[in-house]
């Protein structure tokens, strides 16, 4: 399989990376239009601040590249939150491929939302083998809330997206890299879609 | 529902565990990558490891370490000890860390928080502080491995990090650390109210009673122990499950 992560230096590409190489898979690391357009499949990751994050993908005209993709795409965590539309993060205007807010946690909890929080009303073949309830690793002060688009949830203490969905892109707001064997179904069910 | 952690920590010296560890199970309880495999596999939800190395030699084996760590374990680990910059983080972060703890260098140079936090996410920045109390002082912050009283007084200390943009609490109890008398409960307790941000309760850990307690009484989103868990004086599952039983969320 070709499978290529967008390169425009997120934090997390090294633990994406080793997931990867965990299940016995290379991917490349390109920043380039053509190899981006030419893989099965490309992962998205991200770890971070939003308005940055945004700079990094224009200085690489990436962000006029990601939208037009048709393979399977996988944003994770702030490479999630990118595919939607505006985030309260730094007012930043995103990648606008899924028509959804990113917003900052309101609540008298901790933030940033971080640790081990469960997965529910799980909705795509993204959880095959994954049961309800099951534990996966977080750690985000900005959330998207639910929509049409949310193929799986959490609690915290609302219920928002976990994972979405919108045609050929699917992103994880949670970390499948750091979420032990459930995060590696969870990585082997989007390289098996 | 986000659950409580339970975070065994490994001193690492030449990229070696260095407490002796009792493991009969594993290979070679020295090689940190080995141990922090059997814990992910035990539950552990995170691990810390600490560099207690000083020179800069030294310090280029440590992100080797890292790099190996990151490659073999798939739960989410901190690593601290002698970062003093922000190059020093940039290394560690592209070896694979999730977070870096920073404790004299913060106390020497707040400004160092907010640039890390600026330029890397709050979520990978971790304060560790470590603290005293003396009747005289109250609890004091202390520096460079315990060994300097500063003048902040704990609670200030901990809000003025977070302000500055620090995404966690590292809290260690010196009075209490060694001890096995349980976690230092107070001081604790009012880190964990004062911050907005999770605070890792730190030092004294004896029984499974004192990781309910630190959940309970002290509000502590989570609890890291050292020799505990290397000498299989508790184990994580079993805690685990007394926890749950004891009303703790925890992750089993």
């Amino acid at each position: 399989m070709n499978l290529v992560i967008v390169d425009y230096k997120a934090g997390n590409v090294q633990s994406v990376l080793f997931a990867l190489e965990r299940l016995g898979i290379q991917a490349k690391l390109s920043a380039d239009f053509e190899t981006i357009k030419s893989a099965d499949k490309v992962i998205f990751p991200g770890v971070g601040e939003a308005s940055s994050a945004m700079a990094q993908l224009k200085a690489r005209n990436l962000d006029k590249l990601l939208p037009t993709l048709e393979q399977p795409f996988f944003g994770v965590c702030l490479g999630m939150q990118l595919l939607c539309k505006h985030s309260e993060e730094g007012d930043t205007d995103l990648l606008g491929i899924i028509p959804l807010q990113v917003k900052r946690f309101q609540t008298n909890l901790k933030v940033p939302h971080m640790g081990w929080n469960q997965l529910e009303n799980l909705q795509s073949p993204l959880f095959e083998g994954i049961k309800e309830q099951e534990y996966v690793y977080y750690v985000h002060s900005y959330y998207v809330p639910n929509s049409d688009y949310t193929i799986a949830q959490s609690v915290y203490p609302e219920p928002f997206s976990a994972a979405l969905q919108y045609k050929n892109f699917y992103a994880a707001q949670f970390h499948p890299e750091k979420s032990g064997p459930a995060g590696s179904q969870i990585i082997k069910n989007f390289l098996a879609l | 529902m986000l659950t409580k952690r339970i975070i065994p920590c490994l001193d690492i010296k030449n990229g070696r565990t260095v407490k002796g560890v009792r493991f009969e199970n594993i290979r070679d309880a020295g090689d940190p990558v080995e141990l922090a495999k059997w814990y992910a596999e035990q539950g552990a939800d995170e691990l810390v490891f600490l560099d207690i190395t000083a020179t800069n030699e030294e310090r280029k084996t440590f992100a080797e370490l890292v790099r190996d760590i990151a490659r073999h374990i798939d739960i989410p680990f901190t690593v601290g000890g002698g970062i003093s910059a922000v190059a020093d983080v940039e290394v560690l972060l592209q070896a694979g860390a999730d977070k870096v703890s920073i404790n004299s260098a913060a106390i020497q140079n707040p400004a160092l928080v907010e640039d890390l936090a600026k330029r890397f996410g709050s979520q990978c920045v971790t304060v560790a502080v470590d603290t005293k109390h003396t009747d005289a002082t109250g609890w004091k912050v202390y520096a460079r491995a315990g060994t300097v009283e500063t003048e902040h007084a704990t609670v200030d200390w901990a809000r003025k990090v977070t302000d500055l943009g620090a995404g966690e609490i590292l809290l260690t109890s010196m009075n209490n650390d060694g001890t096995k008398a349980g976690f230092a409960l107070d001081i604790t307790g009012a880190v964990a109210k004062a911050v907005s941000v999770p605070v890792v309760a730190s030092g004294g850990a004896g029984s499974k009673q004192h990781f309910a307690d630190v959940f309970h009484q002290a509000h502590a989103d989570a609890a890291l122990a050292a020799s505990l868990f290397h000498f299989r004086e508790l184990e994580v599952p079993d805690l685990k499950k007394y926890l749950k039983e004891q009303g703790v969320d925890v992750r089993l």
